[in-house]
């Protein structure tokens, strides 16, 4: 068995903000990645009120956030995290942005990993922070730490009652021993006052009131506004360019020509107009003539893309799993099913564009941006300083979403390199719509060929599963090429499906479009395959959707994650099992619909989480409506239960816009779409009613900002199945494929 | 030469080329960044303020068109986040990102203004131009509904 070495995203981003060349074998998100998290995390034991809590005398408890918000609620889950082991109040709490400083915080957000991974972490250093309080009181009192409590931000000892308020106490407690993290007294969960139960988020009123300062709100003394002009070939650069008319425009400063490489940068530099504005920087970068050398790739095109798809299905592909011999069974199966599923390239499509403004000056930088990745865009903007990552402050602000776009650094290091030749003035490169729709990295476009076999008794006698794509790990890595497989199916190739005969097989193809980590990555359209597929045997055997996946998932037992390290959290049947059944019970599975309509499930795991989801749909002139959306997910213990609604609630249109609408198509090397006009964004009057019910489990909280995903999509379709008798095997949904 | 208007019930006055966006008269001119760019085509609503009470999109509005109107964003709305509308959003928690959602609440604010108890289709046809990218639809048009019932509430009082 060939497993793709394991680079997760925090040693990637060790090297990279090491200014190390990123020499990565197989860049993909380690299953695991939360664990290494936690344990790097522990590693690192600072006075917890240096790194996690702070309080004034006045009794202002601040504590800080160590992730990136994007609208996953983190700036809301961690802080409660610590509020209830510091047993504040939330209405006492602030949140404040932690600093990049490796060696306290691990600052990369995404993998859905950020509640997983501090969950441990922040429970001991509110812990260690409450018992270092409840140990100054005692002190104070002349008594034994055992007999006094702590509750709502006071330490509280005896009968009648005294209180010591923490603004009191804390000057004294930073000071003591700091207690040993791994034995510290954690609370019992039975005695949770915060923890699962809804709390609002943290930064809502900013959110409602205009005053949240995203990266493109940032406003700095003596700033410059600069779009930039790119080849819109991907790979391509700047041949010659004349920019008299470009200064000419009212407003225009001054018009720069850089380079950027390396590091995954998606293009390679450009023009940048930099004025007073972003309105006149757009005047003036309209205003430029450039000629372009293309490059070699501005012969690709998606419709190649499928062709090299079809010529790679052809043959065998790379073996990536091979249990039993599926080829066997399937040639002595009486009944065989097959299906082939195609999906392009999908795009991130930030609400706020792409966006960061730095400052150069001799003795330092500064910078603020939009980052999932601030130690990254630390080390990225430290390089085109030429300074040490040190003397480089990063302000990590709100994003206007993220989806794993905003985890690189190609608009970081655009920024640095024109910041840099900016003559110590500060400067924010702004994406235009247009510019961020057509560099992005995006989504993989792939191409699936599903075969099963069912014996006499409607058991799975054999599974394969051949795909070929534009991986990720070959955009990223030397070797991508030779070690990518894996890394594209994710969770895909543990199957959860009882079968003897597994086969998986990979063929990479090529292609010169960025690629990277779309909201639950690879999941998205394993999730698709695997749940359509298994529809589509359930059909061809006449059996119940929800009974057949039922019947062949099987007994409650745990499904060693196919290719991951032993400690890899296992697939748990039970569980997986449950959310089937808890989304069918509450969509009341069975029960009759409206004339019409049609009801589909799939379920999913993936990030450590489980999901199900059963859709309503109809179809009528071509046109697909869900009208209904029932969900049931199982993410451990739920820290915010609405939190954990409003992220499914998220990922269910994220699906559908990538299911319903648009594609990023490639024509001449370039993307074909521009804007919201020609890729067309889900509305306010194509949301179904969504419900989505969270398993209340004890077990270890694990992610939820993408598990929401991967089931929609196939749910949908195996609904229009149900409403019409038709198939959708490739995305999205095209008109002539419902007729 | 000068443009003059109202800003939120105050006289203001700019010196910018005329054809320059509202938008970015706003953010760039004025640093007031409540209101958002998105598309700059008028195709996602993220820009939307009032001229004279109407839902536009500033992305698209000339300053020179602006002139001796009044403007009202997101800034302008309450000076502590008080407007029924976006109690209301409070109440649903209604962002996530939170990005696109001055946008949304002043195309909501106008809705009511015109519905003040409007149906879920009239949601649909009114909010139709405002994309939210978080997919926050569901909990806005509860909020939309909810803020209904806060006015007619505050009206029924008052009467």
């Amino acid at each position: 068995m060939a497993t793709a070495p394991v680079v997760n995203r925090r040693d990637f981003l060790k090297k990279s903000a090491a200014g190390g060349a990123a020499l990565v074998i197989g860049f993909r998100f380690s299953p695991n990645a939360f664990a290494d998290q936690a344990a790097e995390q522990e590693k690192k034991t600072p006075n917890p009120f240096d790194a996690w809590v702070r309080i004034t005398p006045d009794n202002r408890v601040t504590l800080i956030l160590g992730k990136s918000e994007m609208g996953q609620g983190i700036m809301t889950a961690l802080p409660m995290i610590l509020a209830e082991e510091l047993c504040v109040d939330w209405k006492q709490v602030k949140v404040q942005q932690a600093p990049t400083n490796p060696k306290i915080y691990d600052l990369g957000t995404g993998g859905s990993g950020s509640v997983a991974g501090s969950w441990l972490p922040l429970r001991r250093a509110g812990a260690a922070a409450r018992e270092m309080l409840i140990a100054a009181a005692a002190q104070k009192w002349e008594v034994s730490p055992d007999t006094c409590k702590a509750a709502s931000g006071q330490v509280v000892h005896g009968n009648p009652k005294r209180y010591l308020a923490y603004g009191e106490l804390v000057e004294a407690a930073a000071k003591l021993p700091i207690p040993n993290l791994n034995t510290v007294a954690l609370k019992n969960s039975d005695d949770f006052t915060l923890v699962g139960h809804d709390t609002r988020r943290f930064e809502v009123r900013d959110k409602v009131t205009g005053a949240a300062k995203f990266g493109i709100d940032s406003r700095v003394p003596g700033m410059l506004f600069a779009v930039v002009a790119r080849c819109p070939v991907f790979g391509g650069k700047v041949a010659s360019f004349e920019a008299t008319k470009a200064k000419a425009v009212p407003g225009v400063r001054d018009v720069i020509q850089f380079e950027t490489s390396g590091r995954g940068a998606s293009t390679t530099g450009g023009i940048a107009v930099l004025a007073d504005n972003s309105w006149a920087a757009i005047q003036g970068r309209k205003a430029l003539a450039v000629k372009w050398d293309e490059g070699p790739a501005a012969k690709e095109s998606s419709a190649d893309l499928h062709k090299q798809f079809l010529a790679n299905a052809a043959k065998p592909g790379k073996v990536v799993r091979n249990d039993g011999d599926a080829d066997s069974a399937l040639a002595s199966s009486p009944k065989k099913i097959e299906a082939a599923y195609e999906f392009p390239f999908a795009p991130h499509a930030c609400m706020e564009p792409m966006n960061c403004t730095v400052h150069i000056r001799p003795d330092g930088a500064e910078a603020w941006v939009p980052t999932q990745a601030p130690q990254w865009a630390q080390g990225v903007i430290a390089e085109a300083a030429k300074l040490p990552p040190e003397k480089v402050i990063v302000h990590t602000t709100l994003m206007g979403g993220g989806f794993g776009r905003r985890y690189q650094a190609d608009f970081v290091m655009e920024a640095a390199q024109v910041a840099a030749k900016a003559a110590g003035k500060p400067v924010m490169v702004l994406w235009t719509r247009e510019d961020d729709m057509q560099h992005d990295f995006y989504r993989p476009a792939s191409y699936h060929k599903l075969q099963g076999a069912l014996d006499a008794n409607g058991s799975l006698a054999a599974w394969k599963h051949f795909q070929t794509s534009t991986s990720i790990a070959a955009k990223w890595s030397e070797k991508g090429a030779e070690d990518s497989g894996l890394g594209e199916f994710g969770t895909g190739a543990t199957v959860p499906y009882v079968t003897p005969n597994i086969r998986i097989e990979y063929t990479l193809a090529e292609s010169s479009v960025p690629r990277a980590w779309w909201r639950s990555v690879e999941h998205s359209t394993s999730g698709f395959v695997m749940e359509s597929f298994i529809d589509e045997l359930a059909a061809a055997t006449g059996q119940d959707p929800l009974a057949f996946r039922l019947k062949l998932i099987g007994t409650d037992r745990k499904i060693p994650r196919f290719g991951e390290a032993p400690n890899s959290p296992p697939l748990d049947t039970a569980r997986l099992k449950g959310v089937l059944q808890l989304a069918a019970e509450k969509a009341g599975w069975g029960k009759p619909l409206p004339k019409g309509q049609g009801r589909g499930i799939a379920t999913f795991f993936s990030f450590n989480s489980y999901t199900a989801a059963v859709a309503e749909v109809s179809v009528k002139d071509g046109a697909v409506r869900v009208h209904r959306l029932v969900y049931a997910v199982d993410c451990g213990r739920p820290i915010n239960p609405d939190g954990i609604r409003a992220q499914v609630e998220s990922a269910a249109i994220y699906g559908l816009s990538a299911a319903l609408h648009d594609a990023i198509t490639i024509s001449g090397g370039r993307v074909e779409q521009s804007n919201f006009n020609d890729y067309e964004m889900p509305r306010m009057s194509e949301t179904p009613k969504t419900e989505v019910h969270v398993v209340m489990s004890k077990e270890e909280p694990t992610g939820i900002g993408e598990p929401g995903l991967p089931v929609v999509a196939p749910a949908m379709c195996n609904a229009i199945f149900a409403a019409t008798g038709k198939r959708i095997r490739r995305l999205p949904i095209r008109a002539e494929d419902l007729a | 030469m000068a443009i003059s208007f109202t800003l939120n019930g105050k006289p203001e006055s700019v010196d910018v080329s005329p054809d320059m966006p509202l938008l970015w008269v706003l953010r760039d001119t004025l640093n007031m960044t409540g209101t958002k760019f998105g598309c700059g085509m008028a195709l996602c609503g993220a820009c939307t303020v009032h001229i004279n009470g109407e839902a536009t999109r500033s992305c698209i509005t000339a300053i020179s068109s602006v002139a001796g109107k009044k403007v009202t964003t997101i800034e302008g709305l309450s000076a502590d986040g008080s407007h029924p509308v976006q109690q209301a959003w409070m109440e649903e928690d209604v962002p996530q990102c939170g990005y696109c959602q001055s946008g949304q609440i002043m195309s909501a604010v106008a809705l009511l203004s015109k519905k003040p108890n409007p149906t879920d289709s009239d949601i649909d046809d009114f909010m139709m131009g405002n994309i939210c990218r978080c997919g926050t639809y569901q909990r806005i048009r509860k909020a939309i509904h909810r803020a209904a019932s806060m006015q007619a509430g505050k009206a029924n009082s008052a009467a």
